[in-house]
């Protein structure tokens, strides 16, 4: 939304009248060149591609994507941002002529031929050499032979799928289904990775952007499952994409430091007339033997958010010390804490990975759980700091259709009531507890009962928010709260 | 033998050369001058005609973790946009004071306030002031309670609130607090009673 003042109007004699003074020219005829430009603009507008075109370039220097241009029907690309991120390059133009330097290797082009000199030798482009505004321009399909004459080592190219391999940097991956009921598709990569994680009726997609990962041996993987069938792999734009086919919805969760993607469903929605310890301990035993399937089923009664991650800082609290290293560090100790109370937990992210906002409430709320806890560190104050949700207004929830927005509304009063259990136990144990409400997302997405810590340090050290022993102790009484109103909780969910 | 016609064509491409040369000269140290003059930090105050009026502002208080209300006299201007944005930047001056109770990054600025009935105001922050503010949950939802409450205490019929930054939406203000949503004034209220009590 932007406001602007209202520009003056100037008023002008029409065009045609100006006109007829000078040599006359009919109204209509001025009317039709007016549609005709109006039409033209439209086909262009049309025209134009809903899709930027884009290759991926991957190396040990860096991991980059550029846009692709369409000339006289091929496709190009500017030579010196390719190589500008690799290294120490330099071009000069001169007339039609451009000089190309990467550290010692000369190049010179020609504009509107395809004759090159690379390195003191000729090089043929597979079409002319474009020169636009002093930016040298070569042909998309020339870069798997023009590339190694310069940087003098091996470069792999799929013009098809547009990426571009220089040296050995390829991620490999491997999958494996595993045997146990839910059967859970275990991806386990050389490198840590990213992806964009989509799931839609049947299909869970992850696409790969910034990671240079290629096909297994085959582009379709089978595994003996009836609920997670096959995989397959697929490169396009620049990207390379790995789509889970499955007869349930899935959910994906990461470990291992982005190195592992694990593929399960996510625990059944119907609550089994047991008790929750009992669910626990199904859930941490191996099953020794198929009684009910459902009983197996891995079913979360909390699930631990370490808040930011990835490329997401969060706060930084010192020099050193980032939230998001906090935030994992701290959500480790408190799934801990919950599982020796018997309290299944899921921790959304078990390394560097980033997750947004809506990945995490939609992750949340796939998998069911009793509890949400978000975790979040700051340098101001001490102690800590319990947050429920400020639902925005006017995002009403209609029927069974609940407003994204507005999801926590029926769970407010149950996660006032967790949160006011969480700040009895911390002030139970000496440490300084506050109840508020907070505008923080994702809280007013989840639909059970959600809340958010704020870990400040004991003291005015901030560097105690490292300490073990304080995480831990903090840990104790979150986990010790949280068990106290256990039989609520799972009555809310 | 030089014509003469020639010698005096010269001597005025010359002097038209000197010329033009201590006009750029002149332009820019002139450039020069002007970008200094927009390196300054400070808010640039509006000059404020109207009678003295007094006001609540909603203060954070960053030591205690609370916003507490101070009564403080202000000229205000006639307009209701004009009189909410000059509240504001009146809380803004307590923050970007040396011994500020909640201290906010250089350059922190109100744009603008826009009053667009039935009930809604608009606050448009500059740039430097999400940029540059303090990440936490705590000390971003004092920063936008504070705006909140202090706009709708003081200018009646205020029921929700935006913010936008640099006239744009914006997720977080600094990683945390919530921008993408509107903020209900009854709300907000339940937020400020819960921040009047200290930790």
């Amino acid at each position: 939304m932007r406001w602007s003042k209202p520009t003056p109007r100037r008023f002008v004699a029409p065009a045609s009248r100006r006109l007829s003074r000078g040599r006359p020219v009919p109204a209509v005829g001025a009317l039709l060149a007016f549609t005709a430009a109006i039409l033209l603009a439209s086909a262009l507008l049309l025209y134009s591609s809903p899709e930027e075109k884009r290759i991926s370039i991957y190396s040990t220097a860096a991991n980059y994507s550029l846009p692709v241009l369409e000339r006289n029907g091929d496709e190009y690309i500017g030579l010196l941002e390719v190589f500008e991120p690799l290294g120490a390059v330099s071009a000069k133009a001169n007339g039609s002529h451009w000089k190309f330097r990467y550290y010692d290797v000369e190049s010179e082009f020609t504009a509107g031929k395809t004759r090159a000199r690379i390195h003191g030798s000729d090089f043929d482009l597979p079409s002319n050499f474009l020169l636009e505004n002093r930016r040298g321009l070569v042909p998309l399909s020339c870069l798997g032979t023009l590339l190694p004459r310069i940087l003098g080592g091996p470069v792999t190219f799929n013009q098809n799928s547009r990426r571009l391999f220089i040296g050995n940097v390829a991620v490999h991956f491997t999958a494996q289904v595993s045997k146990t009921t839910p059967p859970k598709l275990v991806i386990n990569f050389t490198a840590p990775v990213n992806p964009t994680i989509a799931t839609e009726p049947g299909k869970l997609r992850m696409v790969f952007t910034r990671e240079a990962v290629v096909a297994p041996g085959s582009q379709i993987l089978t595994f003996d499952s009836k609920i997670i069938p096959s995989a397959s792999f697929q490169e396009n734009n620049g990207a390379a994409e790995v789509a889970v086919a499955a007869s349930v919805p899935l959910i994906a969760s990461f470990s291992n430091d982005g190195r592992t993607i694990t593929i399960e469903p996510p625990p059944v929605a119907t609550t089994p007339a047991q008790p929750p310890q009992t669910t626990a301990g199904a859930a941490t035993a191996s099953p020794t033997s198929g009684t009910i399937a459902l009983a197996a089923i891995r079913r979360y009664f909390a699930v631990v958010d370490p808040s930011h991650g990835g490329d997401e800082r969060g706060a930084s609290l010192t020099d050193q010390l980032a939230e998001k290293d906090i935030t994992l560090a701290f959500a480790r100790r408190l799934r801990q804490e919950l599982e020796t109370r018997g309290l299944a937990t899921l921790l959304l992210r078990d390394g560097d990975s980033t997750l947004s906002l809506d990945q995490r409430a939609s992750l949340t709320n796939s998998a069911h759980p009793a509890i949400y806890i978000c975790v979040h560190a700051a340098s101001q104050g001490n102690g800590v700091r319990v947050y429920t949700a400020l639902v925005p207004i006017g995002t009403e929830n209609r029927g069974p259709f609940l407003s994204w927005d507005a999801a926590q509304t029926s769970f407010q009063l149950i996660s006032r009531s967790a949160g006011t259990s969480l700040v009895t136990e911390l002030q139970n144990k000496q440490i300084a507890a506050r109840s508020l409400i907070a505008p923080l997302r994702p809280l007013n997405n989840i639909t059970t009962a959600a809340l958010a810590l704020e870990v400040a340090p004991p003291s005015n050290d901030v560097s105690q928010l490292n300490s073990p022993a304080y995480q831990q102790s903090i840990a104790g009484a979150i986990a010790a709260g949280v068990a106290d109103v256990r039989d609520k909780l799972e009555a809310g969910r | 033998m030089i014509p003469r016609y020639l010698i005096i064509g010269v001597a005025v491409l010359l002097a038209i050369t000197m010329g033009m040369s201590f006009y750029v000269w002149q332009m820019r140290g002139r450039v020069d001058r002007s970008e200094l003059s927009t390196e300054n930090s400070q808010p640039v105050a509006p000059p404020v005609s109207g009678p003295t009026e007094q006001i609540t502002l909603y203060v954070a208080y960053d030591d205690t973790g609370v916003l507490r209300p101070k009564p403080v006299r202000i000229q205000l201007p006639a307009g209701r946009q004009e009189r909410a944005a000059e509240m504001l930047r009146a809380l803004l001056t307590l923050y970007l004071d040396k011994v500020s109770p909640h201290p906010l990054g250089a350059g922190s600025e109100i744009r603008d306030v826009y009053i667009v009935d039935p009930g809604l105001a608009v606050i448009d922050l500059n740039a430097a002031f999400a940029d540059s503010h303090r990440s936490g949950v705590l000390i971003e939802e004092l920063t936008v309670v504070s705006l909140v409450q202090t706009l709708s205490a003081n200018v009646p019929g205020i029921v929700r609130v935006k913010i936008l930054v640099e006239g744009k939406e914006r997720d977080t203000l600094a990683g945390h607090a919530d921008l993408s949503n509107f903020y209900d004034v009854p709300a907000v209220n339940q937020v400020v009673a819960q921040l009047q009590n200290a930790q």
